[in-house]
């Protein structure tokens, strides 16, 4: 009973005790468990934004050590080009030579009758055939480099023998400014005239072995001028030129006169542009009035009769065009090349005591196919005439009463571009009898690169 | 007298519309400044994809552009030397003479790789400065890209805040595509090429690849029909994967050659527009690494 007694006291006594104890530790825990959540999400929300975080600073620098892997590479690379680069300026003294380039020309010739003046034409210079078989031809040694900030400089010398003697000829040596504005260019010195669109090429870029017979007739070859020139180029698009020549010297068909007022000046305008990718072209027109004295032919060879001078006015019109064409602009494998000039004359005046009223034309058509890297092929037509009247019968002057004209073939070969081997075939009409030709000719080119003249 | 004026400035100002004019001499840089310059110039590039750098002539159309340039951006090291002297002599244009501010020479400023120890014509065109077609290494672009954008600054200081956020600009998206092409390269190391010139060497250099042979024996000097002969020769117990070239290069040598060891004749854009879908310099360099990728393994 006692126990009874005592255990249902002792249960109530529990009871009252454990009950709010336990109930207390129920709430305890809940709030434990749903703090210790909120704990461990905190902890992952923060972990997970420094995991991101350095992810982020782990991909920052990993592309901050590839980009100073970069940098380190790069300036490696800078040190051993800077180090190349010093290696290469030790040649001090020699690095201000001009570029200096020698051209060797030679040919060997198969002509039956040949000429060396032209029928109803002043030979102007050394022009003609030449004879048959293997002659040197022209070594020519071109010097050029920028003179100062102002000035370009440029000097060619031409050797050659003839008849065993040795001639030095001073083909060009002038100088052009290159700071003036506004696309004007002054030239002085001996240059060639910007006369003809052939006349500022070197004969050694020519596409046959001879100058076409316009080129001979009334400029002796080439046109040079001692004197000043200045070309002015329009800003637009297409390209526009103009400019004017004035001529102290002596070249053909001008003359030395020894006074103030120059011998023989020359207006020109140049006009071209492109037609798409593949086509480029260019045309040109020029007049040259000379005042000549004295003008004898010849270039001193034969035994010229002291009269037989011209003294009087000699206007020359030239007009030419050139087209260029190659598959979509691409000129180093296939490209073809048209071109033509055109040639008027008119001289009035004393012509070896006589009155001479002179007119003459002229004119070539050409054209040149590159059909493979390497090798090329052309056709000439040229043809002068002479209208002189019937007084200069018995001169060198006497209308022949005929034109004088030629065809050419050529075929060419260019292992690189700094060498040429040509074979030539002309059918020479310039004399009354047909002349069967053969050339086969080298040019060979050292030292600077040649400019790629259009 | 102020009718002349008048008349003068009729003519100049059509031209003179926008703050620069740019002549450049190969697309990759007229790509580039049309990058870092936008709308704020007017470009004329010289050549296109399709025509051989070495070989152009001084023609009157590039002669007028010169003259009307206000900057000329070339490669260098020789690459136009037949033909940019003479254009700038020709012009008359003191603003864009070699020294000059108007004058930008790329080769200048990235490292040039194949100089030659000795020069000598008989080893055929070799440039004295060393292999001119520095455009594809990527590296050589973000060098060239710093330059230019200053220089562009220079001489249009009014929009130098201009240049200065399209270089930014444009570096960040070379940064990241270089990264995106970094991946990508792996696959193409040590891929064993024959070239036919020497048009690849900075991009072989830039993603190691193995270039076996160069059909050209000498550079510039078009191979000789012995010359592939011997090269066949060499090449027949180990074919390369193709024969790479660019799309002005002679494709005879390189077809005679790739159809005797029955592999492709691989031709690549090289420059902007040299194929359709290369249109600038990140889809050239994109172009690149796809037509290789194609051939690899």
């Amino acid at each position: 009973m006692v126990n009874q007694m005592y255990l249902s006291k002792a249960a109530v006594i529990l009871t009252l005790v454990i009950l709010p104890v336990a109930a207390v530790n129920a709430q305890d825990t809940a709030g434990e468990i749903a703090e210790l959540r909120q704990l461990v999400s905190e902890m992952r929300t923060d972990y997970e934004t420094r995991i991101s975080a350095l992810e982020a600073r782990l991909v920052a620098a990993e592309r901050a050590a590839r980009g100073a892997e970069r940098d380190a590479e790069e300036a490696y690379e800078i040190a051993e080009q800077t180090a190349v680069d010093q290696g290469a300026g030790t040649s001090a003294p020699n690095s201000y030579n001009p570029s200096i380039g020698a051209i060797l020309m030679g040919h060997y010739a198969d002509v039956d009758s040949g000429w060396d003046e032209i029928p109803g034409f002043q030979p102007g210079g050394e022009i003609g055939t030449g004879g048959s078989g293997f002659s040197l031809g022209e070594a020519e040694i071109n010097m050029q480099a920028n003179v100062d900030a102002k000035h370009f400089g440029n000097v060619t010398i031409g050797l050659h023998e003839d008849e065993g003697e040795l001639e030095i000829e001073l083909e060009e040596a002038w100088f052009q400014t290159s700071d003036l504005p506004a696309g004007i260019t002054a030239t002085g010195g001996r240059f060639f005239s910007a006369s003809g669109y052939l006349n500022s090429f070197h004969f050694h870029s020519d596409d046959f072995t001879d100058r076409p017979l316009p080129y001979q007739a009334f400029y002796g070859g080439r046109y040079s001028v001692d004197g000043i020139q200045a070309r002015w180029i329009a800003p637009t698009k297409l390209l526009f030129e103009m400019g004017a020549e004035l001529n102290w010297g002596g070249g053909f068909p001008a003359t030395g006169n020894g006074e103030t007022s120059p011998g023989a000046y020359t207006l020109f305008a140049k006009l071209g542009g492109d037609v798409g990718d593949s086509h480029s072209w260019l045309v040109g027109a020029s007049h040259i009035s000379a005042d000549a004295i004295e003008r004898s032919g010849g270039h001193g060879h034969e035994i010229v009769i002291p009269e037989e001078t011209f003294t009087g006015d000699s206007d020359l019109t030239v007009v030419d065009f050139v087209w260029k064409w190659a598959p979509a602009g691409n000129n180093s494998i296939r490209n073809f090349k048209i071109q033509g000039e055109f040639f008027s004359r008119a001289e009035d005046g004393i012509y070896a005591d006589i009155d001479y009223n002179g007119d003459q034309t002229g004119w070539y058509l050409q054209g040149v196919w590159q059909f493979a890297q390497t090798w090329r092929v052309g056709l000439r037509h040229d043809v002068v005439d002479s209208d002189n009247g019937p007084l200069l019968v018995g001169t060198e002057l006497e209308d022949p009463g005929r034109s004088s004209w030629r065809n050419s073939l050529m075929f060419d070969w260019s292992p690189s571009e700094f060498s040429r081997l040509r074979l030539q075939y002309t059918n020479d009409r310039v004399l009354a009898e047909s002349d069967n030709q053969w050339f086969l000719q080298y040019i060979m080119s050292v030292g600077a690169h040649a400019a790629h003249q259009f | 007298m102020s009718r002349i004026i008048a008349l003068l400035l009729i003519l100049v100002s059509p031209l003179k519309a926008n703050a620069l004019s740019v002549f450049a001499c190969e697309p990759e840089w007229g790509a580039l400044v049309a990058e870092l310059a936008g709308e704020d110039v007017e470009i004329t590039v010289a050549t296109t994809a399709f025509q051989d750098p070495h070989s152009l002539q001084a023609r009157p159309s590039l002669i007028a552009a010169v003259r009307n340039a206000d900057l000329v951006v070339c490669t260098g090291a020789d690459l136009e030397i037949g033909w940019l002297p003479l254009l700038l002599r020709r012009a008359g244009n003191p603003a864009v003479q070699l020294g000059t501010q108007g004058n930008f020479l790329a080769a200048n400023y990235v490292r040039r790789i194949e100089i030659p120890k000795s020069i000598d014509r008989s080893q055929g065109d070799v440039h004295p400065q060393g292999n001119p077609h520095i455009h594809l290494h990527p590296r050589s672009i973000s060098r060239v890209a710093d330059e230019l954008a200053e220089r562009l600054s220079q001489l249009d200081s009014s929009n130098s805040a201009d240049y200065a956020s399209r270089l930014e600009y444009f570096q960040h998206r070379w940064d990241e595509a270089q990264s995106v092409w970094d991946e990508r390269i792996g696959t193409l190391k040590g891929m064993r090429l024959a070239s036919h010139h020497r048009s690849f060497s900075y991009l072989a250099d830039w993603l190691d690849l193995d270039i076996v042979a160069t059909l050209e024996a000498k550079p510039g000097i078009p191979p000789s029909g012995a010359q592939l002969a011997t090269l066949l020769e060499q090449l027949t117990p180990n074919p390369p994967v193709g024969v790479i070239r660019t799309p002005y290069e002679n494709e005879k040598p390189s077809a005679w050659l790739s159809d005797r060891l029955d592999i492709p004749q691989i031709q690549l854009p090289f420059t902007i527009g040299g194929t359709d879908k290369a249109v600038d310099l990140f889809s050239l360099y994109d172009q690149t690494l796809r037509i290789l990728e194609e051939y690899a393994n």
